[in-house]
């Protein structure tokens, strides 16, 4: 029997670009090159590598997010990944974490699924809390924040390294689980994967055909509301010197009159 | 007045500090009602009280500590059900964030993560976030449901606020549905007597700079010497320098210390993202090109093996 993967990708501002906010406070896309979220990399990677453990799998890419969004998925179809699923609709701008996890949860849950595999957080949001509420609305274990993770005979089992402890996980699949960057480092697509991945399937889907009502999402479905952004003032200019001889001790006389020392 | 729920990070009944700093910023918004989950109640209880914990709903239960996140969702949500409250505070660790979005889900409200401060508003319980790698601040809300937030670390001084904190015993029972993911094991860190990274005051960070582990004693033996906690780059935790425990940035801790040194490393948009927030900012690097001079209040361009010694003996004579 074929274990059915389902990764979840995001497609992000450029964290390197010049991110802002548009008008209505929502994230301006249209200003700054999009990219696959580079934490979703990884999450691919171990997809690909629980592929090639088992022995029948098939991995689908699972974005929602604006048109452009298709381009995280070639990324990740052009690693490897064998379909692609794209939840697209213009009562989506502006949803939130939740309203993101409940799309996402139908759209699983429509392409049937026996392990959902995301990364540890967006590298937009950053909240880190996708898989989580996913695990609950599924109904399913999550098995998150994992640097090490394995699948065998309908087991899922990995490493979470937190703060105080490092923990040794274990649940039977169906799951939701996450990945973080320490899980080993995401293959380059190569020019093969690359033509492939022009050739492979991507469903479109839109919140009708996930029986989803426009205000459930959006801006005006959202459980949270941003009433103000503001640039941060950029840091005034501090002083620099350069080290001849006396780096250390000018820099112990700055710590001493800010109280450092 | 509303009461707020605060849930309680501890090691067997030793309260951490982000905790006392929730119990601060829950007072601006209601009366705190503390949940500690796990032993050692009533030694937490009295730490909780003299912050202003007017109650501390207590359960203690096996499951806690075999299953991961879900049966302390069945926790918070059986105080939730008991208190009505009108907004639920949490640490931003990784389980903080996932507890209080499991719970978020269950009660059909909204989450705010990552928060930096928190005031009382017309509408509920306004947060701020410092968000896009620090470069915007936002202010946010909760609009539909029961306001759950989750506080990052050195987001406001503990403040000392007598109350009863008078423990209760919570009712807890653990769903069958929520012993999905088994703990199978348990590795504590060990502890290097250090302060705890995110909760430091003074934070020496050493990056690719350093050159090997055999030199990161250098950047401890400053650390030591101004009792900071020691930080790392990715680049230096991935070349197997330094436990990626202490890596500072997107993907590792998130610190906003009163002082942050940074030695040897270039300040990358990620490395940034979890240390611009940082009161004071020192650099030490060679390159003096280097994109983190953009953001220090003092920067010495240099070798870091002629600063760093140089700079801890000029700290331990002056400290005497
Ligand atoms: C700066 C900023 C701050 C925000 N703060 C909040 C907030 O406090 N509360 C709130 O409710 N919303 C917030 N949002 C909105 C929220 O980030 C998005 O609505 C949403 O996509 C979910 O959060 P995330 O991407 O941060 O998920 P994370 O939990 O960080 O992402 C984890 C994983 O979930 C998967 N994933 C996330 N989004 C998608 C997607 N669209 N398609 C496919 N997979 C996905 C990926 O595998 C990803 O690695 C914020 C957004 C931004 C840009
Ligand atoms: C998705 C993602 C997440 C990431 N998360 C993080 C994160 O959480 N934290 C993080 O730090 N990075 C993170 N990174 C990596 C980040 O992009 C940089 O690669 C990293 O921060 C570089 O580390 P560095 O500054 O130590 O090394 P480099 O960029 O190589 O800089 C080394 C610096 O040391 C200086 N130097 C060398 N020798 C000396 C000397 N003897 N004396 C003084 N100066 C010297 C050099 O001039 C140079 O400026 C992430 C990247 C990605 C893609």
């Amino acid at each position: 029997m074929s274990l059915r993967i389902v990764v979840c990708v995001k497609y992000v501002p450029d964290a390197t670009g010049d991110r802002h906010f548009a008008e209505d406070l929502t994230v301006d896309r249209d200003d700054v090159d999009g990219l696959l979220s580079e934490l979703d990399e990884y999450a691919v990677e171990q997809a690909l590598q629980i592929k090639e453990a088992a022995d029948d799998a098939e991995i689908t890419v699972l974005t929602v997010g604006p048109e452009d969004a298709s381009d995280a998925l070639r990324k990740a179809l052009s690693m490897g990944a064998d379909k692609g699923v794209h939840v697209e609709d213009d009562d989506l701008h502006g949803t939130d974490a939740l309203g993101t996890s409940l799309v996402l949860a139908k759209a699983i849950e429509k392409t049937g699924y026996d392990l959902v595999v995301c990364g540890m957080a967006s590298t937009d949001g950053t909240m880190g809390v996708l898989p989580a509420l996913l695990a609950e609305r599924l109904g399913v274990p999550q098995v998150t924040q994992l640097s090490e993770v394995s699948v065998e005979g309908g087991v899922v089992t990995g490493r979470r390294d937190g703060d105080t402890a490092s923990e040794q996980l274990e649940a039977s699949l169906p799951a939701v689980i996450s990945v973080t960057d320490q899980s080993g480092e995401a293959r380059y697509p190569s020019f093969k994967g690359i033509m492939a991945a022009k050739k492979k399937p991507v469903e479109s889907l839109d919140l009708e055909d996930l029986e989803i009502e426009a205000d459930e999402v959006g801006l005006e479905g959202a459980w949270t509301a941003v009433d103000e952004a503001a640039e941060r003032p950029a840091r005034t200019a501090g002083t620099v010197v350069k080290d001849e001889g006396e780096g250390a001790k000018q820099l112990a006389e700055f710590l001493a009159g800010q109280k450092f020392i | 007045m509303a009461e707020v729920l605060v849930y309680v990070d501890h090691v067997d009944g030793a309260v951490r500090k982000p905790t006392l700093e929730l119990l601060t910023l829950a007072r601006r918004i209601g009366e705190p009602v503390a949940v500690h989950l796990g032993a050692n109640a009533e030694e937490a209880a009295k730490v909780l009280g003299e912050h202003g914990a007017v109650k501390v709903l207590a359960a203690d239960a096996p499951e806690f500590a075999e299953y991961l996140v879900a049966p302390k969702v069945d926790a918070l949500q059986a105080a939730y059900d008991a208190v009505s409250p009108a907004a639920v505070l949490l640490p931003s660790s990784a389980e903080g964030k996932e507890i209080g979005a499991r719970l978020a889900v269950r009660i059909g409200s909204g989450i705010i993560t990552d928060a930096v401060d928190l005031e009382a508003g017309d509408e509920g319980p306004v947060a701020t976030q410092s968000v896009f790698a620090a470069s915007f601040t936002t202010k946010s809300r909760v609009s539909k449901g029961t306001p759950v937030i989750t506080v990052k670390p050195n987001s406001a001084a503990p403040e000392a606020a007598p109350a009863a904190g008078t423990v209760e015993q919570l009712a807890v029972t653990v769903a069958d549905s929520s012993k999905g993911t088994k703990i199978v094991s348990r590795t504590p860190r060990q502890s290097t007597g250090r302060p705890e990274l995110t909760e430091a005051a003074i934070v020496v960070s050493g990056g690719r700079g350093v050159n090997g582990a055999e030199n990161f004693p250098v950047i401890e033996a400053l650390a030591d010497s101004l009792g900071a906690a020691v930080g790392a780059s990715r680049a230096a935790v991935d070349a197997g320098w330094y436990p990626h425990t202490n890596q500072v940035g997107q993907t590792g801790k998130s610190v906003s210390p009163q002082l942050y040194i940074a030695a040897g490393i270039s300040g990358a948009i990620q490395h940034r993202a979890g240390m611009q927030t940082s009161k004071t900012i020192v650099a030490i690097n060679k390159d003096a090109e280097a994109p983190i001079f953009d953001l220090v209040d003092y920067g010495v361009v240099g070798d870091l093996f002629d600063v760093v010694p140089a700079l801890t003996e000029e700290v331990k004579t002056r400290k005497g």
